[in-house]
């Protein structure tokens, strides 16, 4: 089936909002511009920043967006959890089915949804996803948690922005600031779902 | 995903595992507050029911409403049919009313197909005479996985509490015994389900009167035989068939008490069951005949959780079909 992609292709093309079909191929190696030990570093930064905006974490919730976000998440939940010695709850958030560009490509697979039990009513929910591009994907899962409830706030945690935003949105939480080119391709590679964790930066194939 | 689902024989394997999975993910939309997508939004569905249905409509108009497209109602009753208008100037009608997808159920088979060379938009069988009803299959395997699980957890429960979801992605039902019990021949459902169910990696069997059998069923992908009692002790789901009273045109069985006595499914021939084992029912019952009414009732009957999946399933089907680029221009 063609909507039968590979996650991380999916990713990238969606981040690209349809303007360049096969960005998904992308990525001639690259050059590394984050390393397990400044991916770890950053990570904890916004942990700690999290718990300092909140006030210790109170009525947190993380919600990862599928698939890099809900691994950064869960990372971050973990560190939470160190720094405080109190669990945060810490989910996932599906975006498919209110992104703008379903209707450029093939239907796609759906990933998972899970709200931890507490729900969002009255909760600070924190988005967590990879890279922050054109901020399509952001405002796909502002959608979808609408739907789910009414949150008091709706924070943004990010590995990556690389700039070259489409709509008003930003990040409250920034591993790494990475100016580069729209024709660039920036990759995050996790542990979990590729057995490496780097940030790589390349040229799109064409 | 294909633009028409004519057929079940129309799935890939990967393509039923995707529907399968795309539905356990719907599954969570009916616990929201807001049981409501807006990834269909502006499109339109029509409902185009020359037979009597009840689940089937609803499910198709609730399936499309959460995903947000404007469905438009039309049965045979009270139309331009009732004054003669062919399936084409319908079809040819509806066309030129911007119609994305056409749900269709017709008492001829082979409908669907038809109709599908007519429009421009997608087509769905919804169940054409005794030919296929491919989305019941669907929610069958669905509700099949959902309560028996992936290969190897067979410690699976009866019906209604399905585990934890995750495990059971991406499977089909590889090694799951199914028998379809009743009026295979007038049957749509065991037609579509033979096909499905095979694709997906089960063991079917069927079991009929010799004269509910259909001709050349042994180039079907599955077993047949005639002794239900038999069948039982070595099977994980049963499903029992509606006798299709309005179908028959002859006499297949000398009368319903014998039909019972043989192949009706009571309380004594489901203690025959395995334990983990689940009764289905693609409704309506006749209760009393094919199926007693404490076994409709038992906790083993999957019969309103067939019900309930349909909406998730066919909500899938629209979104693969609908969702995506290509079917909408």
């Amino acid at each position: 089936m063609r909507a039968m992609r590979p996650e991380h292709e999916l990713k990238r093309t969606a981040a690209s909002a349809g303007k360049a079909a096969n960005a998904g191929k992308a990525a001639s190696a690259g050059k590394t511009v984050l390393t397990p030990e400044e991916i770890r570093r950053a990570l904890s930064r916004i942990a700690h920043e999290i718990l300092e905006r909140t006030h210790g974490g109170e009525g947190v919730v993380l919600l990862g967006i599928p698939t890099r976000g809900v691994h950064l998440a869960r990372r971050l939940a973990a560190r939470i959890g160190e720094f405080e010695g109190a669990p945060v709850p810490c989910g996932s958030l599906d975006v498919t089915m209110h992104r703008d560009d379903l209707r450029l490509r093939p239907a796609r697979a759906l990933q998972r949804t899970e709200v931890p039990p507490e729900g969002v009513d009255g909760k600070t929910v924190v988005l967590v996803d990879d890279v922050l591009f054109s901020g399509r994907t952001i405002r796909a899962a502002l959608d979808a948690l609408n739907d789910l409830g009414r949150p008091r706030a709706v924070q943004l945690a990010v590995l990556v922005d690389r700039g070259h935003r489409e709509l008003p949105i930003r990040a409250d939480y920034v591993g790494k600031n990475l100016p580069t080119a729209y024709r660039e391709v920036v990759r995050v590679l996790l542990t979990e779902t590729d057995g490496e964790d780097s940030v790589l930066l390349g040229e799109r194939d064409r | 995903m294909k633009r028409h689902l004519i057929s079940a024989a129309d799935l890939s394997r990967d393509e039923a595992v995707l529907i399968l999975d795309t539905a356990a993910e719907l599954a969570s939309v009916a616990g929201r507050p807001i049981r409501k997508l807006p990834t269909l939004r502006g499109m339109t569905v029509v409902n185009l029911f020359y037979e009597d249905s009840t689940r089937t409509r609803t499910s198709f108009e609730a399936a499309a409403k959460r995903l947000s497209a404007d469905v438009i109602n039309f049965s045979a009753r009270g139309s331009s049919v009732a004054k003669g208008e062919s399936l084409k100037d319908t079809a040819l009608t509806l066309e030129a009313m911007g119609a994305d997808a056409v749900v269709i159920r017709h008492s001829a088979s082979g409908a669907a197909h038809r109709l599908a060379g007519w429009v421009t938009g997608s087509v769905v069988n919804a169940g054409d005479g005794t030919h296929e009803h491919p989305t019941q299959a669907l929610l069958d395997a669905f509700t099949i996985r959902q309560c028996l699980g992936a290969p190897g957890s067979q410690a699976g429960s009866p019906a209604g509490s399905p585990g934890p979801a995750p495990a059971r992605r991406g499977h089909g039902l590889d090694g799951v015994r199914v028998t379809i019990v009743g009026d295979v021949l007038h049957s749509r459902v065991a037609r579509s389900n033979v096909l499905l169910l095979s694709t997906l990696g089960a063991e079917v069997t069927l079991v009929a009167p010799p004269t509910l059998m259909p001709y050349a069923v042994e180039t079907w992908p599955c077993r047949a035989g005639y002794d239900l009692d038999s069948e039982l002790p070595k099977t994980d789901v049963v499903m029992m068939l509606r006798v299709q009273q309005e179908r028959m045109t002859a006499a297949y069985f000398p009368s319903v008490r014998e039909y019972r006595r043989r192949y009706g499914l009571d309380a004594g021939r489901m203690a025959l069951l395995p334990g983990h084992a689940i009764v289905m029912h693609p409704g309506p019952m006749n209760r009393g005949v094919e199926i007693a009414a404490e076994v409709a009732d038992s906790p083993r009957s999957t019969v309103v959780a067939q019900v309930a999946n349909g909406v998730t399933v066919r909500m899938a089907v629209l979104y693969l079909m609908l969702g995506g680029a290509g079917a909408a221009s």
